[in-house]
């Protein structure tokens, strides 16, 4: 890969275990029915012991949780459970908010991301984030994608007009910006704007992507279309997505989280999960008891 | 839902009862009067500024010719042009822009971007508005006092320069500071999330899309700075010099001064009048033509910016 020699400078985790012991770490979240398929995949990021404050104010109350390589993993749970303030941790965009603090572990291929060490902007561009409504950048269509291999040192033109080109059609909107890549970015429709943020965040080539609440400002042909796009892109990525809404998170995850309140209350496979809960809370939830 | 609901009542009550919702004609008259006079409001504001450019244009036109734009004062002021207080107003209102633009955009940036939030930034903040109602009059004294006496640049240019570009300060540090806060987040955290760092992010994505903003602060105070008098009076301006300014140490003539000069001085009050509205005539075009200069440029980065 041409840029993927970002120096991360990630360090083995404080109590200094050995990275090989990471794959041993999946009985930590098996849980007790040692589901098929936790032994499919080995943890690409994991949160161990996580607490999360906004202030005095304990927003997220220590969170076990590894997501698997290749895997879509959904997060749901009701307004203000903590979902969002979660999947902000892993990549560590938390940092943009004074005063919070966060306690325990995030390791990504065992390696802690917390540490003073890790830089920032390097694990960013391995962990990539599409957000909540789509924030292209007031640049053309083409500079929005560039602009990620820029920032990452990339300078050669012509590779750079190839992962464009290559970025968009992963995104599935090539087709239909090809003849105006020059043009501004904010002229695209909600949904082609989003799928754009995707080509954008695909360009500096991600090992982990995560999506917060991809599809809360689109219709529902542009949901469509995104939900597609994540079970084209889990082949190749790591998924995290925030969802509000449980059918999407039936229709594109393996696996799912149901956060409530700043606990996890429930994580595992996910049809068994929707269609056997475990905890009375999940059940209440996914059967639309409240939330 | 409601169309139902209306047919219901109707069927119930019987086809007389049908009815729309009657017309409040005291309603519809307390909004007509509402919009005429905030209408009224306007058009007397446009009264103003027209009877302005109206009398300063009559008076004024007589007074401008080939001569008038090219030559320096002749004849005790009576006879002549005012070129060199055109060139002197350029010169200070130029290195005005050079010395505050700089200056206070970095101030914004650091302001908005950088400091941690809390007293010390919202101190700041105050402080800077409070220096845009000092009057303008005592940032003259203060560039006596510091710029022409301490540190030595006499009356000049230079001095004067500063004295305006510290005038100017504290409106281009607001409007760029409303430029950069314009701004949305999210777009600040699409490029964090790439990988960019924050410095990246300020010079690649923020002040580009706040661009358009920060001139209209500049907009504003190329206007104020070229028309200001008080702040030149003690620094910069002269009521005479011969020949051309030839250094950014030498006096000027300025175009604000020169038509105060020619109002209170001089013992030829009727040329000195025409002279001086022809001048006003001129510092207005001046002015206007900078701010659609700035204007059309804005105009540019919004179309390539936004759709």
């Amino acid at each position: 890969m041409h840029d993927a020699s970002i120096a991360s400078g990630l360090r083995p985790a404080a109590e200094g275990f050995h990275p090989a012991l990471v794959g041993g770490a999946i009985g930590l979240n098996a849980g007790p029915t040692g589901e098929a398929d936790m032994l499919g995949s080995e943890p690409k990021i994991e949160a161990r012991g996580v607490n999360f404050y906004y202030g005095t104010k304990r927003a997220l109350k220590d969170i076990n949780i590894a997501f698997r390589q290749r895997r879509v993993t959904a997060i749901i749970g009701p307004s203000g459970c903590g979902k969002s303030t979660f999947i902000r941790l892993l990549n560590r965009m938390h940092e943009l908010v004074p005063g919070t603090r966060l306690e325990g572990e995030i390791l990504l291929d065992g390696l802690d991301i917390l540490s003073p060490a890790c830089d920032a902007a390097g694990l960013r561009k391995r962990v990539g984030m599409v957000f909540q409504k789509p924030n292209p950048f007031p640049k053309t269509i083409f500079e929005n994608i560039a602009y990620g291999l820029e920032v990452n040192g990339v300078r050669d033109r012509a590779y750079i007009a190839g992962k464009v080109e290559d970025s968009l059609k992963k995104a599935a909107l090539w087709n239909e910006v090809k003849d105006r890549l020059k043009d501004s970015a904010l002229g695209l429709s909600g949904g082609q704007q989003q799928r754009l943020c995707i080509a954008r965040c695909l360009a500096v080539s991600p090992e982990v992507i995560l999506f917060d609440e991809p599809c809360a400002s689109l219709d529902p042909i542009s949901t469509g279309k995104i939900e597609e796009l994540i079970l084209e892109l889990k082949r190749e990525y790591t998924i995290v997505i925030v969802t509000h809404n449980m059918q999407q998170a039936a229709r594109v995850s393996d696996r799912t989280a149901f956060f409530l309140m700043g606990d996890l209350i429930e994580e595992g496979a996910t049809e068994r999960l929707f269609k056997a809960p475990r905890d009375k809370r999940t059940e209440d939830y996914i059967t639309g008891r409240f939330g | 839902m409601s169309g139902t609901a209306m047919e219901l009542s109707a069927a119930a009550a019987g086809p007389a009862a049908v009815s729309l919702p009657p017309a409040r004609y005291g309603r519809a008259l307390v909004q007509k009067l509402g919009f005429a006079a905030l209408g009224a409001c306007m058009a007397a504001n446009i009264l103003f500024l027209g009877t302005i450019l109206f009398f300063i244009a009559r008076r004024g036109l007589p007074a401008i010719s080939w001569e008038f734009l090219t030559q320096a004062p002749r004849d005790a002021m009576t006879a002549g042009g005012v070129a060199p207080a055109i060139l002197g107003t350029f010169y200070l209102t130029l290195g005005a822009m050079l010395f505050a633009l700089p200056l206070g955009a970095s101030c914004a940036v650091y302001l908005t971007e950088y400091s941690p939030k809390g007293w010390v930034v919202n101190l700041l903040r105050v402080s800077v508005n409070n220096l845009a109602g000092v009057p303008s009059v005592v940032f003259g004294l203060f560039g006596l006092t510091v710029f022409v006496k301490y540190c030595g640049f006499g009356v000049s240019i230079l001095a004067g320069s500063l004295t305006l570009g510290i005038l100017a300060l504290p409106v281009i540090i607001s409007a760029s500071q409303e430029a950069l806060v314009a701004v949305p987040q999210s777009v600040r955290e699409a490029s964090l999330a790439l990988g960019a760092t924050q410095w990246e992010t300020i010079r690649k994505v923020v002040l580009p899309a706040a661009l358009p903003g920060m001139l209209t602060g500049v907009i504003l105070s190329v206007g104020r700075v070229a028309g200001e008098t008080a702040p030149i009076l003690f620094t910069a301006a002269a009521f005479y010099v011969k020949g051309y300014p030839k250094s950014p140490f030498s006096e000027v003539m300025a175009l604000p001064y020169h038509i105060y000069a020619l109002m209170t001085e001089g013992t030829h009050p009727e040329e000195q009048t025409r002279i001086a509205y022809g001048a006003s005539l001129l510092l207005l075009a001046l002015v206007l033509s900078v701010s659609m200069a700035a204007i059309w440029i804005r105009q540019r980065q919004r179309k390539t910016y936004h759709a």
